[in-house]
């Protein structure tokens, strides 16, 4: 495997019992990539992407994450990878610099480390003022762009985000994801798993998983000419409706 | 190491942080004690009776002074017409009447047998029971002072020990059994609602991917719990020496271990609840229906296992606190080591054994 391959899978499967929620998929994510992992609910998205973070283990298949096996290397991978889920994942009850701190912590960073990676995203997000608030008093968007924030604090090579904007407003995802650009200009490869079609058209690159299999896998631009339709919506509902 | 020390400050900032959570751990303990100790208690003091003396002779008084002079009951009228019994009942002040027939002493001396009615309020039969056992011995007391002079031929006399506990204090069964619904909520209940918490606002998933390993994971969820419910235990125990003078026969290392033990096997059950249930509120219904209930009902805390039925007997046995309070109670009241209590401590222990094994293997499969 050459060393700008962030993610390479080989046929991937996970079968429950009879039912087959992930059906022999193959894609490689490059490294700074912004790779956009849709589907509808159901689809077998989720199952995926634990498999990939290391939750949850391969019926058969070949997967390696930042360049370790998903069946050997587990805790090589967790420590490489970064992962902010659909709900929200900071603690409410701990200011933002107690959960940095507590974050940072079990990644194993020195205080020293902690600390400067904390002041950079406090300064960067210009928080300086509620980082010692309690996160529960912050309003959504805050509390979504302090989640990714700290889901960085170790400086992942890979960024799993499972659908990081769900519930917020236009303008904070418009953020969020400006955030997630600069992210990957830095070489951070960002795997993002979305509901929001307009979202699908920021990505480099797509893959629309129907039924546990990858059905369309390209930029947006050549998805949308391949189907013959102007949008990422319509390319969508295509697939999903067979 | 040091992202455990780390997940456990993390842990001590929920709890501190929550007040809900520091009532449970602290003011629960104390309020229970406190509340077993002083209010909900089988003992009487100052009962008022109702006196209707029909006879109003020598002897009668006497044995009126008799009941009036003893701490137990407080004489709160005389009643001179038996209508008046009921209305007195249904008033609820007076607990019981005391019905002397007329010419009490002249049958007492005469007959040498004289008879006195005690009339009590059945709607609480665990009172009436004790009042009437009261005035019994109160009534065999004055007997016996009559009998002195004069030699009974063949004559039993029934003299009652009470071992360990000679006063009967109540108290010194409520000590035993509020320490172990403590443990049992602080350990079981507490440990649940934390771990299920992190379920459902989702942060077990981040923990799950991050380095730390699943045992750390638990382990850092308890072990803030272990460490309280040794203070709660020892706050306890503390109550129930200096407010209530609780005796302490027993050893220390063995009651300390013994509770180590028992805070071991509730937490194991804590985990096996968390793996099963999704919200918070789950965690705490199953706490509360499975796991306090039966202790507070079945494990001998208050009703005695002796007088439940087959089956209840049966059930009482496979809960771990039927055995810590017999452990806690052969310690505390009697001062026994581990030669008596090897076969409960045996039993406490292959049962947190089979809990940790099986919580252990529920949250694998949960993984998975």
């Amino acid at each position: 495997m050459n060393n700008n391959k962030s993610i390479s899978v080989q046929n991937l499967t996970k079968k429950f019992g009879n039912f087959t929620a992930v059906n022999a998929i193959s894609f490689e994510v490059e490294k700074g990539e912004i790779f956009g992992f849709l589907g509808a609910n159901g689809a077998g998205k989720t199952t995926a992407m634990k498999m990939l973070i290391g939750i949850s283990k391969p019926t058969s298949g070949e997967a390696k994450v930042a360049g370790f096996d998903v069946y050997k290397d587990t805790e090589k991978i967790k420590k490489n990878i970064g992962y902010m889920s659909q709900k929200f994942a900071l603690y409410d009850d701990l200011t933002v610099r107690e959960n940095a701190r507590f974050y940072g912590g079990i990644y194993g960073l020195s205080k020293k480390q902690i600390k400067k990676k904390t002041n950079e995203f406090i300064t960067e997000l210009g928080i300086a003022d509620i980082a010692d608030n309690l996160v529960g008093s912050l309003p959504l968007g805050w509390k979504q762009k302090l989640a990714f924030s700290v889901s960085l604090i170790h400086e992942p090579k890979v960024v799993f985000l499972d659908e990081p904007t769900g519930g917020v407003d236009p303008i904070t995802r418009r953020q969020f994801w400006e955030m997630i650009y600069k992210q990957a200009d830095n070489g951070t490869t960002i795997f993002v798993t979305t509901h929001y079609m307009d979202e699908a058209e920021y990505c480099d690159r797509v893959s629309i998983m129907v039924e546990g299999k990858i059905e369309a896998l390209d930029t947006p631009e050549n998805l949308r000419k391949q189907y013959g339709v102007d949008s990422m919506n319509a390319v969508f509902l295509k697939l999903a409706r067979g | 190491m040091k992202r455990f020390i780390g997940f456990i400050k993390k842990e001590f900032y929920h709890i501190f942080r929550d007040k809900r959570s520091l009532f449970i751990l602290f003011g629960m303990p104390i309020a229970q004690i406190l509340l077993f100790g002083f209010a909900v208690t089988n003992e009487i003091n100052n009962v008022k009776v109702a006196i209707y003396d029909k006879a109003n002779d020598v002897e009668s008084l006497k044995l009126i002074q008799n009941i009036s002079a003893s701490q137990y009951f407080e004489i709160d009228k005389m009643i001179y017409d038996s209508s008046e019994i009921e209305s007195i009942f249904k008033q609820g002040q007076v607990k019981a009447v005391l019905v002397f027939e007329s010419d009490f002493a002249q049958k007492l001396t005469k007959e040498n047998i004289a008879n006195i009615q005690i009339i009590t309020d059945a709607t609480e039969p665990n009172t009436a029971t004790t009042i009437i056992n009261y005035i019994g011995a109160i009534l065999q007391k004055y007997q016996a002072g009559l009998n002195k002079t004069i030699q009974m031929p063949y004559q039993i006399k029934a003299e009652t020990r009470m071992l360990y506990n000679p006063e009967l204090k109540s108290v010194f069964m409520f000590v035993p059994g509020v320490m172990t619904i403590i443990l049992m909520l602080v350990s079981a209940m507490m440990t649940s609602i934390s771990i299920t918490r992190e379920k459902e606002i989702g942060t077990m998933e981040i923990l799950l991917v991050s380095p730390l390993k699943p045992s750390q994971v638990i382990l850092g969820k308890v072990f803030p719990y272990i460490f309280l419910s040794i203070i709660n235990a020892v706050v306890i125990l503390l109550l129930g020496f200096f407010i209530f003078g609780m005796p302490m026969q027993g050893g220390f290392l063995l009651l300390g271990l013994e509770s180590i033990l028992f805070i071991v096997s509730a937490l194991a059950l804590g985990i096996l609840i968390s793996t099963i249930s999704e919200t918070q509120q789950t965690a705490m219904m199953i706490s509360l229906m499975g796991l306090l209930l039966p202790v507070i009902l079945l494990s001998g805390f208050i009703f005695p296992i002796a007088s439940m039925p087959k089956a209840l007997q049966i059930f009482s046995n496979i809960i771990p606190a039927t055995w810590y309070i017999i452990i806690l109670k052969g310690i505390m009241l009697k001062g026994v080591g581990i030669a008596i209590l090897w076969k409960e401590t045996l039993i406490l222990f292959g049962m947190t054994l089979f809990f940790i094994v099986l919580s252990i293997k529920k949250y694998k499969i949960r993984l998975e």
